[in-house]
């Protein structure tokens, strides 16, 4: 079933006065993941943004099973539910694992790359909003070079962002996709599609954050379109080893034409001390792997 | 027919889990404890447990798979050692503060830097504070009727339970353990039944951010705080003692097997030298006992079997008759002196016991502790008391500390 905007599920799982800022790019996309899970899905949260928009206690405004685990171990928190649920003969629920960048590139990697390892039924979903946020917008490793952090923040982050979908890749999972939130049609097919599959399924989505990333709160979707119009983020999916464009990426790898850099960059604060040399690295490595991608789509 | 089978310490463990029928076993290897990991492993692939064994990466992992199953609603079961422990710390108390009755074992071993594979107990003692039951073993039969009990008293408070017991000394020693059979199990142990369910016919978030102050749901009524939550776990502990006492007892009248619920004692009836320890070395105390009451030294030995909750009511009545009291222990806090001692001495704070106590430090790394060592330290601890020194002490027994050579100038 090919499902459009006007297919959508509407039940909405997260109602309004979740504790999320104005304008967040994670709670567009949750809102989006949890119609495509539908009930029967459990939640695994790390500290993080998605442990605060889940709410203080004793209240919450997102209505689905969530259980929240300490920083590195959401993945292994998801392979304690699945194999709970398995004990005991529960069938049919999808266990998301849903983590930031911090809970995935860094402090959560370990957890993760053993639970793809074991190909455990489940999906790993990683929100990249490209900083430590919750603590107050800290460098990670999945933080572009280029952008001020409040740890790094006079001379700019001098590396460049770990390269974690090869990383991912690299375990050979039934399915790996990429999904940003200004195309929740591409977003919601993507997880429809991962929840009738079995094994690790990993959904890397990118994230805006307007205080994070220093723009105007009603700009996210704008960004977040730019990120992909540029190519710095490209939307695919990979199922059994094979790469395929979707969407907005399709489309422009198909006839269409990449948007600079630079109008990606200027929009956002973070990256106001960014100088021409990093612009032109970085512009450099989305070049290289926007053409490897377009001869993966080929091969 | 009993069926008794010579066995190690960690074979014992093993076919206690395999009676107690966890669902999801989750373990990472690690010396002493290794044997147990790979034991539970071939019973499931040769479908004799049937649970799910999750090879997890790392020790973090095994603890955290065991909290979230166990949160859904399945049986668990966990072991560890030495630096396995330590990398768990964050989920020890994670276990703990979300209520879980999750069952481990730990294998105790010293712990690194350096790195030492042989027995002490610092691994276990330093994670005291991590809201779990600690009770230690003193032989393999023990090892095995005190796991089946940890998961009854688990399950009964909500609270985790760690059965402790010496690597090496325990762990890979073979002795004759009876296996009770699986009606007995059956008998003694009811079906775990999770304090909360997740489910999404009444989905809730577990473990959120807490504020301070207590707050209202929403339909008005006023939730606990962080702080009472912390106080229903330290409540739980305060009972949890009769309930380890009651298991115990159960256990004996279905076995004859008793092993003591919070302590257990030796030829203490009459004895004014009294020895203790927790562990392995503590029956070696009761061979010493044997030799000095050779001696005629009115000597005993009360051994610390459940660690946390402390037995305070059970020590200050145990050593009431006390005219000196000798503490081994395998640990220390340093900067201080022996966990153990420690805490005993504030249990007897207020009490009737006054006795000197003296703290012999011993084993550390697996330094082999003779009984005959345990006999002159007592014995030197009798004779200091009985030239009327009244002030506590903290002694290395069998330890080189260059002392003696500075006195020698
Ligand atoms: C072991 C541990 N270290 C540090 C923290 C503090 N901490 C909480 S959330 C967080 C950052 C989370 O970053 P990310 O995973 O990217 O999620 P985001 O906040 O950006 O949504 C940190 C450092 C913690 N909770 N636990
Ligand atoms: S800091 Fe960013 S990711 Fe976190 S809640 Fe705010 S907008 Fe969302
Ligand atoms: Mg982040």
């Amino acid at each position: 079933m090919q499902e459009n905007i006007f297919k959508i599920n509407e039940k909405e799982y997260i109602l309004p006065g979740n504790r999320a800022c104005q304008g967040c790019g994670l709670s567009l996309a949750y809102r989006y993941i949890l119609k495509a899970l539908r009930e029967n899905t459990i939640v695994a949260i790390p500290p993080s943004c998605l442990c605060v928009l889940h709410g203080l206690y004793p209240t919450t405004s997102v209505i689905v099973p969530a259980l929240n685990t300490t920083f590195a171990s959401n993945a292994a928190s998801a392979s304690g539910i699945v194999a709970g649920l398995n004990a005991l003969n529960i069938p049919d629920i999808t266990v998301l694992a849903l983590s930031g960048d911090g809970g995935t590139y860094d402090i959560g990697i370990q957890s993760l790359s053993g639970a793809a390892e074991r190909n455990t039924d489940f999906i790993f979903a990683c929100y990249d909003n490209e900083g430590y946020m919750n603590t107050g917008t800290q460098r990670s490793g999945a933080t572009p070079m280029g952008a001020l952090t409040t740890t790094t923040p006079v001379l700019t982050k001098q590396e460049p962002k770990k390269d974690f979908l090869k990383i991912m890749e690299a375990h050979h999972i039934p399915y790996l996709a990429t999904v940003s939130p200004s195309y929740p049609i591409d977003l919601y097919e993507k997880f429809v599609k991962a929840k009738r599959i079995r094994g690790t399924r990993y959904i890397h989505i990118d994230t805006p954050c307007p205080p994070g990333w220093g723009y105007p709160v009603r700009d996210t979707v704008k960004v977040g379109k730019l990120a992909v119009e540029t190519g710095l983020f490209i939307l695919f999916e990979i199922e059994n080893d094979r790469f395929r464009f979707t969407g907005r990426s399709k489309t422009i790898a198909e006839r269409g034409k990449l948007t600079p850099l630079v109008n990606y960059v200027e929009k956002q604060g973070r990256f106001k001390k960014m100088s021409i040399e990093q612009l032109g690295t970085l512009q450099a490595s989305v070049n290289s792997r926007w053409n490897e991608c377009l001869k993966r789509a080929e091969g | 027919m009993n069926d008794v089978r010579i066995i190690t310490g960690n074979e014992a463990a093993a076919q206690a889990v395999k009676l107690a029928k966890p669902g999801v076993i989750a373990a990472y290897p690690i010396t002493p404890q290794t044997s147990l990991a790979e034991l539970l492993s071939e019973y499931v692939e040769r479908g004799e447990l049937k649970a799910e064994y999750v090879r997890v990466e790392s020790e973090h992992s095994s603890l955290t798979v065991c909290i979230s199953a166990s949160t859904v609603g399945a049986r668990v079961f966990t072991a560890t050692s030495s630096n396995g422990l330590l990398y768990m710390h964050e989920q020890l108390h994670w276990a703990s503060g979300s209520r879980l009755p999750v069952v481990m074992c730990c294998v105790n071993r010293g712990v690194g830097a350096p790195w030492s594979i042989f027995n002490d107990q610092q691994d276990s003692f330093s994670q005291r504070d991590t809201g779990w039951i600690q009770i230690y073993c003193r032989d393999n039969q023990e090892i095995l009727d005190t796991v089946i009990q940890a998961y009854r008293i688990a399950e009964e408070v909500y609270i985790p339970v760690m059965v402790c017991y010496d690597g090496f000394i325990l762990s890979h020693t073979m002795m004759p353990v009876e296996i009770p059979d699986s009606g007995l199990i059956e008998k003694f142990l009811p079906p775990y039944r999770p304090h909360t369910i997740l489910s999404s016919d009444d989905p809730k978030t577990i473990n959120p951010v807490f504020f301070p102050s207590r707050r209202e749901n929403s339909k008005g009524v006023l939730c606990d705080g962080y702080m009472e939550m912390r106080y229903k776990l330290q409540a739980a502990f305060e009972k949890s003692r009769e309930i380890i006492v009651a298991a115990s007892n159960e256990w004996a009248a279905l076995t004859g097997r008793d092993h003591g619920g919070m302590i257990w004692e030796y030829k203490t009836e009459d004895a004014e030298l009294v020895l203790t320890g927790m562990g392995s070395i503590a029956t070696e105390a009761t061979m010493a006992v044997d030799a000095l009451r050779d001696e005629r030294i009115r000597a005993g030995v009360v051994g610390i079997r459940t660690y946390r909750p402390f037995p305070k009511e059970d020590v200050a009545q145990a050593f009431k008759k006390a005219k000196a009291i000798v503490v081994f222990e395998k640990c220390i806090s340093y900067g201080y002196e022996g966990g153990l001692c420690s805490d005993l001495k504030a249990a007897f704070y207020g009490t009737d016991v006054r006795a000197p106590i003296h703290n012999y430090i011993a084993g550390l790394g697996g330094r082999d502790v003779k009984t005959g060592e345990l006999v002159d330290a007592a014995r030197a601890t009798l004779d200091t008391v009985g030239s009327g020194e009244t002030g506590n002490k903290t002694i290395w027994l069998n330890c080189h500390t260059g002392i003696e050579a500075e006195d020698r100038g």
